[in-house]
């Protein structure tokens, strides 16, 4: 069984204007949460993934639908009952949320300090995660002592005080440079690896989701577009919205714009080829190509690899007689993903 | 100058008076204002125990009353104090209308500090499982400290301004004896004493909540 199941849950707030349209902020969604899955839930700002996420750790109620934590419908839960469940859900936040009133050491027992665990646990436990983020000589700084990196670090910690099983991150490296997003990934990746949490990651960027999800949601106004495995999602986007998203990080199929580009320079047809793995490869498709004694330049597209997985789009411009040229793109349609760029 | 060295034992009853008249009302002022203040915030239209009609209640009480030229308030209140303290006039009663008029003023100090505690904060705390009273208490009102120490430091000179119209009500203090054995006396030397005993009163506090409140902000 999933360790969170979403069923068919809406989320409406009241008009913000008198006389006004309530917002449906989440609009029938189901998702399923396997037990260690990193789990990407993309889309633009506004499309309601932050107001999903707050759902799961109840911080927002549903305004109808279930979700199943654990096996346990959280929707029914009362707040004292919702407050316990809390404890087992961790949560960072892109603006980190770090308690400035108190030290390293202090922010990361706070949810220690709330489930009520003697001192001397609290003190080890602290510990611990000081060495297991790299933080052990900044216990006793204040937040505004250090640096954005450092207080994700401390952010992460503090969401895995209590062991918890499930980790919410809320664009938890849309505030940080290149760098230091890399550094906070790869403490998430071991977060998930090592201690086998699962993880929701909430984002806009898809190099998030590239990096770190082994599946992934795409999000738009409320609704859940698209979903399943990074690599199906990424390798053939179905929706606008997912196609948009995966051309921020893949070459993929020329736009409108890059085409009349394209147009200007070639005269040839031109076809855009989807390799996966496992299909067709490169080498096979050129082949038939010159056996044919057809023409092909590659103008547009790219390879690229995801959970060591390799897919490319490439669009070729063909040169030849027409009738042999629907021929080969006849044959290799058998084969391999194929498709005429008008 | 005579005066003032033969009015000695007075003038330090006086300040003592004062003294006592300002912490005092500062400490009941300060819980009152402390109360309302979180009230206020709580209730605020997106907050831990929003509603809609007790912040509308509040706000409105508040605004009444905290605009009221405080020598009229100490005379309106004058039959409140009578019904409480068992009399309207002396250094309790003033006590009490000074508490009772920095109250509302002392809330929205309060309210205004506490809003400038990031939500994202307060989010962090429920997400770790505290409830609202542990979040407001554990979380917002350290968070908001600093501000909070500059805003009671900032109250206090308020309410040695209001210290000094106690002698209306026979409340005593530096005020009442500046009048009664400078002004009336023409005794300007007894005015000015009175004047710098004040000035000191007030620079030694501002110096103590100042340092207190970089204590707390590290800064």
């Amino acid at each position: 069984m999933p360790l969170v199941q979403i069923r068919d849950v809406t989320k409406v707030y009241p008009a913000s204007t008198r006389g006004g349209e309530p917002v449906r902020a989440i609009d029938g969604v189901d998702l399923d949460i396997e037990e260690g899955d990193v789990y990407g839930i993309i889309g633009y700002s506004g499309a309601g993934k932050s107001t999903l996420v707050r759902l799961v750790n109840a911080l927002e109620s549903t305004t109808s639908g279930s979700i199943i934590v654990d096996g346990t419908d959280i929707t029914t839960l009362s707040e004292r009952e919702l407050r316990k469940l809390r404890l087992g859900i961790g949560m960072i936040f892109q603006q980190f949320n770090l308690f400035s009133s108190r030290t390293v050491r202090g922010n990361i027992a706070y949810p220690l300090q709330v489930a009520g665990r003697p001192k001397a646990e609290i003190r080890a436990r602290v510990d611990e995660l000081l060495d297991f983020v790299g933080l052990a000589d900044k216990a006793s700084n204040y937040p505004d002592q250090l640096s954005g990196g450092q207080k994700q670090r401390v952010g992460i910690a503090r969401a895995l005080a209590t062991s918890p099983r499930i980790l919410l991150a809320d664009e938890a490296t849309s505030a940080l440079d290149p760098e230091t997003t890399h550094e906070v990934l790869g403490l998430l990746r071991t977060v998930n690896r090592e201690l086998g949490v699962t993880i929701i990651v909430i984002t806009h960027e898809m190099d998030v989701v590239q990096s770190l999800a082994t599946k992934v949601a795409v999000m738009e106004k409320g609704r859940v577009v698209e979903s399943g495995d990074v690599f199906d999602v990424f390798s053939r986007p179905q929706s606008p919205a997912s196609q948009r998203f995966v051309s921020t990080v893949v070459k993929g199929v020329p736009s409108d714009i890059d085409l009349e580009a394209l147009r200007a320079r070639h005269s040839g047809r031109f076809v855009t080829v989807t390799f996966r793995d496992g299909g067709a490869s490169q080498s096979d498709v050129f082949l038939e190509f010159g056996r044919e004694g057809i023409g092909f330049e590659l103008v547009y597209g790219g390879v690229n690899e995801i959970q060591g997985r390799a897919f490319g789009n490439l669009t070729l411009e063909l040169t030849g007689a027409d009738e042999r040229i629907d021929a080969v793109i006849d044959r290799l349609r058998e084969r391999v993903e194929i498709v005429e760029v008008v | 100058m005579d005066a003032v060295i033969d009015l000695a034992p007075l003038f330090a009853e006086a300040a003592f008076e004062t003294l006592w008249l300002v912490f005092a009302s500062l400490l009941f002022g300060g819980i009152g204002g402390l109360i309302v203040g979180l009230a206020l915030y709580v209730t605020r239209a997106g907050n831990l125990f929003a509603n809609r009609v007790v912040f509308g209640v509040l706000n409105v009480i508040v605004n009444i009353f905290r605009p009221i030229p405080f020598i009229i308030f100490l005379t309106a209140f004058q039959p409140l104090a009578r019904l409480v303290i068992g009399t309207g006039i002396g250094t309790e009663a003033a006590i009490f209308t000074i508490s009772l008029a920095s109250t509302f003023g002392i809330s929205r100090i309060v309210e205004q500090n506490l809003l400038t505690v990031s939500p994202g904060v307060i989010e962090a705390a429920r997400a770790a499982g505290a409830g609202p009273l542990r979040t407001i208490l554990t979380i917002v009102i350290p968070e908001a400290l600093g501000p909070l120490i500059l805003g009671y430091t900032f109250v206090f000179v308020a309410i040695v301004d209001m210290s000094a119209v106690a002698g209306v009500i026979n409340g005593g203090g530096l005020g009442a004896f500046a009048i009664q054995y400078g002004f009336r006396q023409f005794e300007p030397a007894v005015t000015w004493t009175s004047l710098a005993i004040v000035i000191i009163l007030v620079q030694v506090v501002q110096f103590l909540g100042n340092g207190l409140a970089r204590k707390v902000l590290r800064r």
